[in-house]
């Protein structure tokens, strides 16, 4: 994402005007704007105009539209982000408060603006909205690192593009492979065709060009693709994949060495984690974002299973914990997800953005906000979104009593 | 039919004079009396009226000789034909030069040419132009005919009893422009003088009496099949055909040519004998229209039909294309000549209305009735058909209990990977003569091929080219071998920790289990840390009660008793400790690949110091299990394929609860689709029922495979299992449990979910809550949790599950 033009104001309030230059940006925008902003971008609306007559016609018209946020529609699948709301400026063909959806679209300027108001009843640029939005300008540019994984078990396929910030699951494959019996070839077959499948659909999903043509005069870059599987799917997929190269589409050589095998404990998505910890993709992919999420949410789980007690999670707990100042200097982390922050709720964001506050700048704990969309992000949110590594132990009985107490 | 046809035209003209069919003297005399009878009581009648005995004949040997249908009939229709005659002559005179209204309407645009010369009519007894209806149902495309609703607005649906002011504008134009034509001709004018109808055209009334004898021959057919009714045919055949000819030259005051779609409207009853052959079946199709029709009464429906609705484009034959001629041609040798019943009913209607109505609404019958015709075709396009399963109706259970079956057992075989287990089991299997040796031989010669020759005997249930290649099972493989007393069943689970998801599939199937341990110095320690002590823990965790322990590979060690004292002291510790009670743990010192102490003793004399049974009596000495026979039926499906050409669909599994038979319906879950036993097997051989306990395959119809996958269950409509997203357990934790995401697995069923709540931790024996809401439940409590699931899965309570997560068992447990 591009800055265009930033005039945020001490207090909190202000503007910001950003061109969204790849998809990812979409889901950036999608965190940083809010119910309550202001946004402006161009739009097409359709005008229905009626005559004296009674007679009425209606044409498509371009528009700079001003919505005060109501609410958003992201889809992650193909980035696309819809933000509905009622119009606040005045044009020649719209009426104030009435209501328009603004579709986001890539390379086009958008401005937006959040306002403290005088009572403090919005939240503005708050620390957190402001590293959001850092983040998605990405002032270090050291954000391209990006894979594909094919989590697979016999019979199942899960295609994902592993961004910087979130990962998408692109595709499920799913085939009925008949299971070996006597006597029967069924079982080869099936796998064939399912490889066969596979392989389409991963083609076609990467927009990989597998024109003959393409070995010589294309130098796209291929981006690391992960083979992952229990047992030996995978590697009879790269197989596959190398037999097919060989004989019918010999454009996929281009494709081979971007190819990385590694061993997942099953098919399904959730075993991702996994693969981004293997050495073979750390190497591949070192210091990207999610690979220290991962890390962490494992230290983390780590801790919690050693039952040192330097661990917890769980809103409450966490902020009991934080109360008692376990989350500071000297190791104390805060993980945050960063649903928690796209609350609809502007007194519950301001709860989670004061805690994240507090531990950084008055504890003086490392405060990490971990994507929901990511495979990490999301274990984090079957523990409650929110967990942290406490420099020292504290005792379980008062989370116990709290919990007692709330479930009087 | 048409086929029948042609026969019958042949016979008309070749061997009808030859005599060949003698008519019987005895039924020709009575046939002589009833005649006269019936000219008797037709003149005595009022009114009174005559026929020719030709005519007579034909009504008798229609109505089977019964004299007063006959009589009836030919009244009502000399009574018609005197009305008709007498309505011609009155309209004669205002006939000529003015209007015909019998004249049909040309279809649309241009008005008919003066003389024409039809192909049609050319061909018209051209038997290679007769195909049956149902074959050249796709030429006959039905919107060549214009349609009066379509132009004018007015809808067949209202039984063609209005039209809208346009339509009927236009229809009376074309009424016009036709009459100008259809004067024209010299013959058509010639015969109005002649008392004639004017509109047949020459090459008509020369078809007529070819086509008659057509339609006699046609009409004749259905009673042919009968010996009886063959020969009367023949003697009437024979008198009808003459009688026919000559009421059309001398006797029928009125001769209609029957090609003439609006005489015949005008008097339904005109053309002899056949007509209510006819209209009966007609009459039978037209009650209920709607049911799909048989073959039969297509034929006889769609044609009576179909003539009505290519006359009019035959008359004006110069402006058709050949598509239509052809349908008018081929539709001929059906034309019964009479008109249908609705036709009547509805001409009738609308000749009380006036003329004019009367072709638009003819027509629209005739429309209508052809478009019901291929709806009804329509129906019984059907995509896929149903097969239908005749069920035995049999009681199951009882068949069972009398059934005197050896017992049948199954056991899974565990252990960790290279443990032996592959090759144990198939030296069981070669010793017990349940695979012959040329097969053995073989897979000896290949496997030492590729340089795995210890490999051989595990080839015998690892199948798979992978496997074979990487000497490794992966999916488990089921073969059965009997004994004197039991038939058993092999579920030879892999070791290998990536497919522990399908060692529990086969560790579902098993009544108990065989441990295999590498006995070898290094190797049965690995083992103990590794898949050794988890699929112990899973067996025992899904129910199996008993276990074998084989101790394998004996001979690497020189059968140190040392060895395997310390190997039996150490397992069963930690299977005690796993749940197992002492005396159902069983140890046996073998060795797979030399055979030793499989199914024979020892000859070694190292293993002097063993005097316990070898592991087939181990495996003998075991309990049955009774299953639960009775409950309602729940099969998990352990594979999908292909069965074979007959059986394009089938499923095999063990049935978990419950008996089935053959043509019991079922009902798949989660995709709740019903499907048809067609066949099943048991333990490979073909059999009416089975029952819980037994290994099935279900050769499936009526159901997409689309729906079955490995892990949906089977029950039946009456008592189904329900889909769950999301469940509570009591769990064993084998590693830390804390809310995370979880591979559940039950049997074949693999599905992802996530642990969503620690409810409380458990006392192990009696099961109070030590504490709730746990932050984390240690390995070795017992918790209970909530699971939670994205897409629903059958599962039911006391069902028992495994938990997984990163490649190891967590936990294991009953669904509450």
């Amino acid at each position: 994402m591009r800055l265009v033009k930033n005039k945020i104001e001490l207090n909190g309030s202000g503007t910001v005007t950003l061109c969204p230059e790849e998809p990812e940006d979409m889901w950036h925008a999608y965190n940083l704007i809010r119910p309550g902003d202001l946004l402006r971008a161009s739009a097409i609306r359709r005008v229905t105009t009626t005559q004296d007559t009674g007679s009425t016609s209606s044409a498509r018209v371009h528009l700079n539209l001003e919505v005060r946020v109501k609410s958003l529609d992201f889809d992650p699948q193909s980035s696309q982000l819809h933000v509905s709301g009622q119009i606040v400026n005045e044009t020649a063909h719209t009426k104030i408060g009435q209501h328009h959806t603004l579709d986001l679209e890539m390379n086009r300027n958008f401005t937006l603006e959040k306002e403290t108001g005088s009572d403090g009843e919005g939240v503005g640029w708050d620390s957190i909205a402001v590293q959001m939005l850092k983040d998605a300008v990405d002032e270090g540019g050291n954000r391209r690192a990006e894979a594909v994984a094919v989590v697979m078990q016999e019979g199942l396929a899960h295609i994902c593009f592993i961004g910087q910030f979130q990962t998408i699951l692109k595709q499920k494959v799913e085939m009925s492979v008949p299971r070996k019996r006597h006597g029967g070839g069924d079982h080869d077959k099936g796998m064939n065709k399912f490889f066969q499948v596979t392989l389409d659909t991963l083609i076609r999903q990467i927009e990989f060009n597998t024109s003959a043509t393409s070995l010589s005069t294309s130098n796209e870059t291929v981006r690391p693709i992960l083979l992952a599987s229990p047992g030996f799917v995978a590697t009879g997929f790269q197989k596959y994949i190398q037999g097919v190269a060989n004989t019918s589409m010999p454009a996929l050589k281009r494709l081979l060495p971007s190819i990385v095998v590694v061993h997942s404990a099953s098919g399904y998505l959730h075993s991702l984690a996994e693969v981004l910890q293997s050495p073979a993709v750390k190497t591949i992919l070192a210091d990207t974002k999610y690979a220290r999420e991962t890390k962490l949410m494992d230290d983390f789980l780590d801790q919690l299973r050693n039952e040192t007690n330097k661990a917890t999670y769980g809103p409450r707990e966490v902020e009991s914990a934080v109360d008692q100042g376990a989350v500071g200097r000297g190791g104390g982390v805060l993980i945050i997800s960063n649903r928690l922050f796209r609350s609809q709720d502007v007194a519950e964001r301001k709860r989670w953005v004061s805690l994240v506050d507090r531990v950084r700048d008055v504890e003086g704990g490392e405060v990490r906000v971990l994507s929901s969309d990511h495979e990490s992000g999301r274990r984090l949110d079957g523990l409650g979104g929110v967990a942290a590594l406490l420099t020292f132990p504290i005792a379980d009985d008062a989370a116990e009593d709290e919990d007692e107490n709330d479930s009087q | 039919m048409s086929r029948h046809r042609v026969k019958a035209v042949s016979y008309d003209e070749d061997e009808y004079d030859d005599g060949y069919y003698s008519p019987d003297p005895e039924e020709q005399e009575f046939l002589e009396q009833c005649t006269v009878e019936v000219l008797n009581q037709l003149r005595a009648g009022d009114p009174s009226v005559t026929a020719t005995r030709g005519e007579v004949q034909d009504a008798l040997y229609h109505y089977y000789n019964d004299i007063e249908k006959s009589v009836n009939y030919l009244r009502g229709k000399k009574v018609k034909e005197l009305q008709k005659k007498q309505a011609v002559a009155a309209a004669a005179p205002k006939a000529k030069g003015t209007s015909v209204p019998a004249y049909p309407a040309p279809p649309l645009m241009s008005p008919p040419p003066a003389a024409h010369f039809s192909a049609a009519d050319f061909f018209r007894d051209a038997p290679w132009l007769n195909i049956p209806t149902h074959r050249k149902g796709e030429i006959l495309v039905e919107p060549l005919y214009p349609r009066l609703g379509l132009l004018g607005g007015a809808p067949d649906g209202a039984g063609g009893g209005k039209m809208s002011k346009l339509a009927a504008l236009a229809a009376a134009r074309r009424k016009k422009e036709g009459d100008k034509a259809a004067t024209t001709p010299p013959v058509a004018a010639e015969i109005p003088d002649a008392e004639k109808v004017p509109q047949p055209a020459p090459s008509e009334s020369k078809g007529a009496p070819l086509s008659l004898r057509e339609r006699l021959a046609a009409s004749g057919k259905p009673q042919k099949s009968t010996a009886e009714g063959l020969q009367s045919l023949r003697s009437l055949g024979k008198g009808s055909r003459q009688g026919n000819s000559s009421s059309v030259k001398k006797t029928t005051p009125e001769p209609k040519p029957q090609a003439s779609p609006k005489e015949e409207e005008a008097t339904p009853a005109t053309s002899g004998p056949e007509t209510p052959v006819a209209s009966e079946e007609a009459e039978q199709a037209a009650v209920n229209i709607r049911a799909p029709p048989s073959t039969f009464a297509n034929a006889i429906v769609g044609d009576s039909a179909r003539p009505k609705m290519t006359e009019p484009s035959h008359l004006s034959a110069n402006t058709l294309d050949l598509i239509r001629i052809y349908g008018q041609d081929l539709a001929e040798p059906f034309d019964f000549a009479g008109p249908s019943p609705d036709d009547v009913v509805i001409n009738a209607q609308s000749s009380a209305k006036g003329f004019k109505s009367k072709q638009p609404a003819s027509k629209s019958a005739g429309d209508k009735k052809s478009q019901a015709d291929l709806a009804g075709g329509m129906n019984n396009l059907s995509v896929e058909e149903k097969v239908n399963v005749k069920s035995k109706n049999l009681d199951v259970l009882s068949e069972y209990n009398k059934a005197k079956r050896k017992r049948a057992m199954n056991f899974a075989v565990i252990g960790h990977v290279d443990a032996g287990k592959s090759t144990l089991m198939g030296r069981l299997l070669a010793d017990l003569k349940a695979i012959d040796q040329r097969t053995l031989d073989k897979y000896k010669r290949e496997a030492e091929k590729i340089g795995k020759g210890s490999f051989a005997l595990a080839w015998v249930l690892d199948q798979g080219a992978e496997e074979r290649a990487r000497g490794v099972t992966i999916d488990i493989a089921t073969n059965k071998f009997e004994t004197e007393k039991t038939v058993f069943t092999i579920v030879d689970a892999p070791g290998h920790r990536d497919f522990v998801p399908n060692m529990i599939a086969g560790a579902s199937q098993a009544d108990f289990a065989v441990l295999v341990i590498d006995s070898s110095i290094g190797n049965f320690e690995s083992g103990l840390k590794g898949q050794t002590k988890e699929h112990a823990l899973l067996v025992r965790s899904m129910g199996v009660q008993r276990i074998i322990v084989a101790v394998n590979k004996m001979d690497s060690v020189q059968w140190d008793k040392e060895r395997f004292d310390e190997i039996e002291q150490q397992v069963s510790s930690f299977l005690t400790t796993a749940g197992f009670q002492p005396k159902n743990i069983n140890f046996v010192p073998c060795s797979g690949i030399s055979g030793d102490n499989v199914t024979r003793r020892s000859e070694d004399p190292n293993v002097s110091w063993y005097h316990g049974r070898t592991l087939v009596d181990e495996l003998e000495a075991t309990e049955p299990y009774s299953h639960a026979v009775d409950k309602p039926l729940r099969m998990t499906i352990g594979d999908v394929f292909r069965g074979s050409v007959q059986n394009p669909l089938s499923i095999s599994g063990r049935i978990d609860a419950g008996s089935l038979q053959v043509g019991d319906q079922i009902l798949t879950m989660p995709s709740s689709e019903t499907a048809t036993i067609r066949s099943l097997e048991v333990d490979g051989e073909p059999s009416d029922w089975a029952v819980a306990g037994q290994n099935v395959v279900l050769n499936l119809a009526n159901i997409d495979p689309i729906h079955l996958r490995s892990g949906d269950v089977i029950c039946r409509a009456s008592a189904p299992i329900a889909n769950v997203t999301s469940f509570t357990c009591k769990v064993l934790a084998f590693d830390h449990l804390l809310p995370s995401m979880v591979d559940i697995h039950r049997g074949r069923l693999h599905v992802p979910g996530r642990i969503s709540r620690l409810v409380a931790t458990l006392d192990k024996q009696s099961g109070t809550i030590i504490k709730k809401k746990p932050k984390i439940v240690a390995p070795g409590t017992v918790a209970r949790i909530v699971v939670e699931m994205d897409q629903a899965v059958p599962l039911e309570a006391p069902t028992r599950i495994v938990l997984r997560a990163g490649g190891e068992t967590v936990a294991a447990g009953l669904l509450e």
